[in-house]
């Protein structure tokens, strides 16, 4: 048997070109930006940086749990939108006044629980009814921005709230809390891929659906938790986003999240197919999306050209992974 | 069209020789050589791997030979297309209708030739072309509707009248009667007789015995890329044929252990399996069969007798439309496979790629998988459990690779056989399936798995082994039933139980065993 | 009839019940809804959702799909724009070669490079955008007012809003190509089974080139009448257009694995969409209710899965009968 690269001892199962390619790519994208860009070795470029790339690496996240299995969550940013509504909305006491703590307590558990229970109702169409993963959370796209308008009519909240504001806001050790959360939620869903029944399962059904079905995993099942997953992790992503801003626009939350979702999965080198995931990866991608635009930012080039880099990166991610496929 | 001689009267229609055909070294074809005469219905009979496709895919376009010459009407024939083989005459019609269900019938049939008038589409004209050739065959159907609203009966028929449309003078007809009851299946012969008549000539592939003998002319058998014999189906009986087609001197039997089985169990035990009547979808008709804890017991027949498709009830991986099953006694109705699995039943497919190994995972993934919910310990899979088990399995099988992280699909076929058999025998399950076991494994492999097999069995485990090949069958199994279009047509042990006897059973069916008086199963 | 096949007629022309069921409510519980201004304003809005659903329905019935045209109506609206100075037809012209352009590097990928229509154009979404944005730097183009450009957003034709017409003119030919050309009924050919109609010798590749061209081409001309509508080139504008269209196909009646589908139901589902919000206006207007414009997005969703739902089980329903 031909030896195609035994990988490291903690036993991963995708060690590929394309991920060493693009950890080389973001390793040399820093090196670039600290040799060429004026103070880009600074605590504030780092803070400015991270806070741009947190919601996407925590969306994304999920969207790699449901790529992994052959499938697509568009409705990300539109549940993004909901959660950044109903904080508010418990918080500010629209509905009903709570007591302080119970208030921020609930402020944070419910959003996320709400767009939960969307994400899996995303995951019930996609399994009960064989309903086509784009056309199945199509529906929430519209429908859940939809729903964000209509809680707070379209109008802006906006708010001072420290004890709510502190997810985006406040700071551990001098380290953001959205960031660490960003980590924590990376750090939980790349060791449940790789060490968790579930996790295994995941790839496992996106890698060979009826290889899967056939070994006794609960196929449906598993589906369904994926877009669970998803939806919760756009929650939280909702949250920091109207923490950071004071404020929550239904109309603008979350817009166009789902694109960059994608692109930082894609980049990431996770299979669009199924079946071969890596949250680092993801991760990688989120920051080399975000460097790429930054470093074209910083030097002078219009933001929009960024746009034009990004549809490259994706094209080329996602080209070099299918000659490595049928390689 | 009756003599022995392989060469017919007059200039051939179709004349290949010494047609070769590699893929990334592996020879599909090797020195092929076939005869169509005009007006002449030739059976293309062989096994799976036999080559039949690849030299109908180069027939056809889709591949081109390696060595060799085609003629074709007089005329060197080289086509880099399906398009432009059907321009030249050739077509094909596959068991699969290739046809575009969702449109009209008038449309698969007519699309890619012109009817135009004014530079648009010009329906009137195309409706009455497709009621004309439909009317050849004898068919008059609405032809506005879409396709898939007809039977699949009707459909072949659409897809004849598009070859008509197109002048072909050779049909090649790819198993057209594996979805079609005996009813439709009169009708397409006479429809075959009339193109005869007006002489186009058919190549008719099918494994279904029966059939080939009453509409075709000539046979030439294929075997391993080869074509071994070419006779007039009048010159030769259904065991010669059948014999032919699984490399087998009919007359002699070979028990020299041609296997590594070795011994075979003695005494009884309890039943284990037992099933009866299974039915489902077109091709299964009544399948019935036993296995009892400790025992091998063998599925024997041609390609698409049902050997498949009745395994695959047992595990829960289909459900059946008629029949019952019944394990330890009492009645098992798997609605999941995760249910066989509960109940102790492990099924190794048939296809590896399609359906047994997840390609991108490791051989530990991939061997444990089965097994991954009894070494998870709240929701975290217990690794060092996993290697334990892992490393068990992969010194008692002998399964070569780099290391268990390898990914499964860069190992050999046999190596990953291996794997997907530990994978079920990880379970401790008291019945496995074995769905063609040794099929595309090196020899030696092979060896060792027979081996493993028969070891297992003393141990107490029942198999379910469904496989193609002969000796697999007589020196693996302790008993065998021989499965004939859907039917168990017969069961041999002990004795009985001879190279001769599965062959017999896979030509004739039950007409070996009652005689003159049952004609067999259509 | 079978009831497969009732209900596959149902499934196909409910939309026109339900749309013909919404324009009777209408009728009959608000004034002035069949009046001339709220008839032509909804015309004149709703045509350009109409130019792009069109294009859609092609992509889609090849069984492919085709995200970026919201970005290139954007794209369209602000090259238009720039041009608008030199003249309408000028106009009209840069902005739909615009589109063209785009729908036909779509095309190019998705067959020579054969990569996903759905990733491919996902990243071209993101091109045009940015392109949009550099074009216009960053802001809104104003349209030139003295060229005559606005003329095709804003002005009426023998009674009826030109950009109506347009979008009349392009269902017309649209429908005419599905059904009386050899390349529609190829379209709908690759869509059912791609395989198949390789090996009837037709082009599929070729046949989906021209649908991917063809809808970067009626997103660049919606593009038009959006500048000529508002006055101004939006390289913003667009967003969420892509999946109202698809929203407005499915509803329609077409299914999004391709192979069936209808030029006048596709429109139909569009009006649809399009009347739902026109509906929730009048609704406010009288006071009963007090629902926000915003509840339109939750009723086109409701609406989409419904038929969604119900073309789930239509499909489950055939593969069901298929099997024996």
């Amino acid at each position: 048997m031909v030896d195609r690269g035994v990988p490291a001892n903690f036993g991963l199962s995708f060690a590929t070109v394309e991920r060493q390619a693009a950890l080389l790519a973001l390793i040399a994208l820093i090196l670039f930006n600290a040799a060429v860009t004026p103070h880009f070795v600074s605590l504030r470029t780092f803070n400015v940086n991270m806070t741009q790339v947190t919601p996407i690496v925590i969306v994304a996240v999920g969207m790699t749990l449901v790529i992994a299995t052959a499938g697509i969550d568009l409705s990300v940013g539109s549940l993004m939108a909901v959660a950044g509504q109903l904080a508010p909305i418990i918080f500010l006491g629209k509905i009903v006044m709570l007591p302080y703590p119970v208030a921020i307590v609930l402020a944070f558990i419910v959003p996320v629980v709400a767009t939960g229970l969307l994400g899996f109702f995303n995951g019930v169409l996609v399994s009960r009814y064989r309903i086509q993963p784009i056309v199945a959370t199509l529906v929430l796209f519209i429908a859940g921005r939809g729903i964000a308008q209509v809680l707070t009519n379209g109008n802006l909240q906006t708010f001072r709230e420290p004890g709510f504001q502190w997810i985006g806001l406040g700071r551990v050790g001098g380290l953001p809390i959205q960031m660490l959360l960003m980590l924590a939620i990376a750090a939980a869903a790349a060791w449940a891929l790789r060490r968790t029944l579930f996790g295994r399962q995941v790839l496992a059904v996106g890698g060979n659906e009826r290889a899967a079905r056939l070994t006794g995993i609960p196929v449906a099942r598993v589906k369904r938790r994926v877009y669970l997953i998803s939806g919760l992790c756009a929650g939280v992503a909702g949250l920091i986003v109207v923490a950071i801003n004071s404020s929550s626009d239904a109309n603008q939350v979350g817009i166009g999240m789902e694109l960059d979702a994608i692109a930082a999965v894609a980049v990431g080198g996770t299979l669009f197919a199924g079946g071969k995931a890596s949250v680092i990866g993801t991760v990688i991608g989120a920051l080399i999306i975000q460097l790429v635009r930054y470093t074209l930012i910083a030097n002078g080039v219009p933001d929009a050209a960024a746009l034009v880099v990004k549809a490259v990166l994706i094209l080329l991610a996602v080209w070099v992974q299918r000659r490595g496929r049928t390689a | 069209m009756t003599t022995d001689d392989p060469v017919g009267t007059g200039t051939p229609l179709l004349s290949m020789r010494e047609v070769s055909k590699r893929f990334a070294g592996v020879a599909a074809l090797s020195g092929v050589s076939l005869e169509i005469a005009p007006g002449e219905v030739h059976a293309l009979v062989g096994e799976n791997g036999a080559g039949k496709s690849t030299l109908i895919k180069v027939l056809t376009g889709y591949h081109r030979k390696d060595a060799g010459d085609v003629l074709f009407m007089g005329q060197r024939f080289e086509v880099a297309s399906p398009q432009a083989a059907q321009a030249a005459g050739i077509s094909t019609i596959y068991q699969e209708i290739n046809l575009v269900g969702l449109r009209s019938v008038t449309e698969n049939i007519c699309l890619g030739r012109r009817f135009r008038r004014f530079g648009f589409v010009d329906w009137p004209a195309m409706h009455a072309e497709a009621r004309r050739l439909l009317k050849r065959l004898d068919l008059s159907i609405d032809v506005r509707q879409p396709l898939d609203s007809f039977s699949i009966a009707t459909q072949q028929m659409v897809a004849i009248a598009r070859t008509l449309g197109f002048s072909s003078r050779l049909v090649i007809m790819d198993e057209p009667t594996s979805s079609l009851d005996d009813r439709e299946v009169a009708v397409l012969f006479g429809v075959i007789r009339q193109l005869k008549a007006e002489g186009l000539s058919i190549i008719f592939v099918s494994h279904r015995l029966d059939e080939l003998y009453s509409i075709c002319d000539r046979v030439t058998i294929m075997r391993d890329g080869r074509t071994v014999l070419t006779r007039a189906l009048s010159g030769i009986g259904k065991l010669e044929l059948v014999a032919a087609m699984l490399g087998r001197e009919y007359r002699s039997v070979e028990k020299e252990g041609a296997t590594a089985f070795g011994h075979k169990a003695h005494g009884s035990h309890a039943s284990l399996l037992s099933a009866e009547g299974l039915a489902h979808g077109n091709r299964l008709r009544d399948v019935g069969f036993e296995v009892a804890s400790g025992e091998i017991v063998g599925l024997s027949g041609l390609l698409g007798a049902g050997r498949t498709e009745s395994v695959r009830l047992v595990f829960g991986a289909d459900l059946p439309d008629r029949g019952a099953l019944r394990l330890n006694g009492r009645p098992f109705v798997p609605r999941e496979p995760a249910d066989a699995i509960a109940a102790g039943i492990g099924y190794c497919t048939e296809d590896r790629k399609s359906e047994g190994i997840v390609p991108d995972l490791s051989v530990r993934e991939n061997l444990t998988l089965a097994l991954l919910p009894r070494l998870t310990k709240r929701g975290i899979v217990d690794e060092k459990a996993q290697r334990r088990v892992v490393n068990r399995f992969m010194e008692r099988f002998g399964i070569k690779c780099s290391s268990p992280e390898q990914a499964v699909r860069e190992l050999s076929g046999g190596n990953q056989q291996k794997v997907l058999l530990a994978r079920w025998l990880a379970l401790d399950p008291q019945l496995l399936i074995l769905d063609e076991p040794t099929r595309g494994i090196d020899v030696g492999a092979k060896a060792e798995i027979q081996k493993l097999i028969r070891e297992l069995a003393d141990r107490g485990l029942g198999v379910l082994m469904a496989s193609s090949e002969i000796e697999e069958i007589v020196e693996g199994a302790d008993r065998a039933y021989v499965l004939r279009d859907g039917r168990t047509v017969d069961c041999f042990a002990g004795e009985r139980l001879t190279a001769e006897a599965i062959l017999s059973a896979m030509a004739h069916g039950s007409e070996a065993r009652h005689g003159a008086g049952d004609a067999g199963n259509g | 009839m079978t009831r497969a096949a009732a209900a596959s007629l149902a499934g196909r022309y409910g939309v026109l019940v339900a749309l013909l069921l919404l324009i009777v409510f209408g009728a009959l519980r608000y004034d002035h809804f069949l009046g001339s201004f709220n008839v032509l304003s909804l015309l004149r809005y709703n045509s350009m959702f109409v130019l792009v659903s069109l294009g859609m329905a092609f992509v889609i019935m090849t069984g492919g799909i085709d995200l970026s045209v919201g970005a290139v109506a954007a794209l369209g609206s602000v090259v238009a724009a720039l041009v608008s100075p030199y003249g309408p037809w000028q106009g009209l012209i840069a902005g739909t070669a615009a589109g063209l352009v785009v729908g036909f590097i779509n095309g190019l990928i998705v067959t020579r490079l054969r990569l996903f229509p759905f990733i491919t154009t996902l990243a071209t979404l993101l091109a045009a955008k940015g392109t949009a944005l550099l074009l216009s730097g960053n802001q809104s183009v104003a349209v030139s007012y003295a060229s005559g450009f606005t003329d095709i957003g804003q002005a009426d034709f023998l009674g009826f809003p030109i950009p109506a017409w347009i979008a009349l003119l392009a269902y017309i030919t649209g429908s005419i190509i599905l059904n009386f050309t050899e390349f529609g009924r190829t379209v709908l050919a690759v869509g059912g089974n791609e395989d198949a109609t390789r090996l009837m010798g037709l082009r599929a590749d070729r046949v989906k080139m021209i649908v991917y061209t063809m809808s970067g081409t009626l997103a660049g001309l919606a593009g038009v009448i959006l500048a000529a509508q508002f006055g101004a080139g939006q390289p913003i504008e667009g967003v969420g257009w892509e999946l109202f269209a698809i929203a407005a196909v499915v509803v329609g009646g077409t299914s999004l694995m391709g192979g069936n589908g209808s030029v006048g139901t596709t429109l139909a589902g569009v009006l649809l969409l399009g009347l739902i919000f026109n509906i929730l206006n009048f609704e406010n207007g009288l006071g009963w209710i007090s629902l926000s414009a915003y509840w339109q997005s939750v009723v086109r969703g409701v609406f989409l899965l419904v038929v969604v739902v119900m073309q789930a089980k239509l499909v489950a329903r055939q593969r069901a009968g298929h099997t024996s």
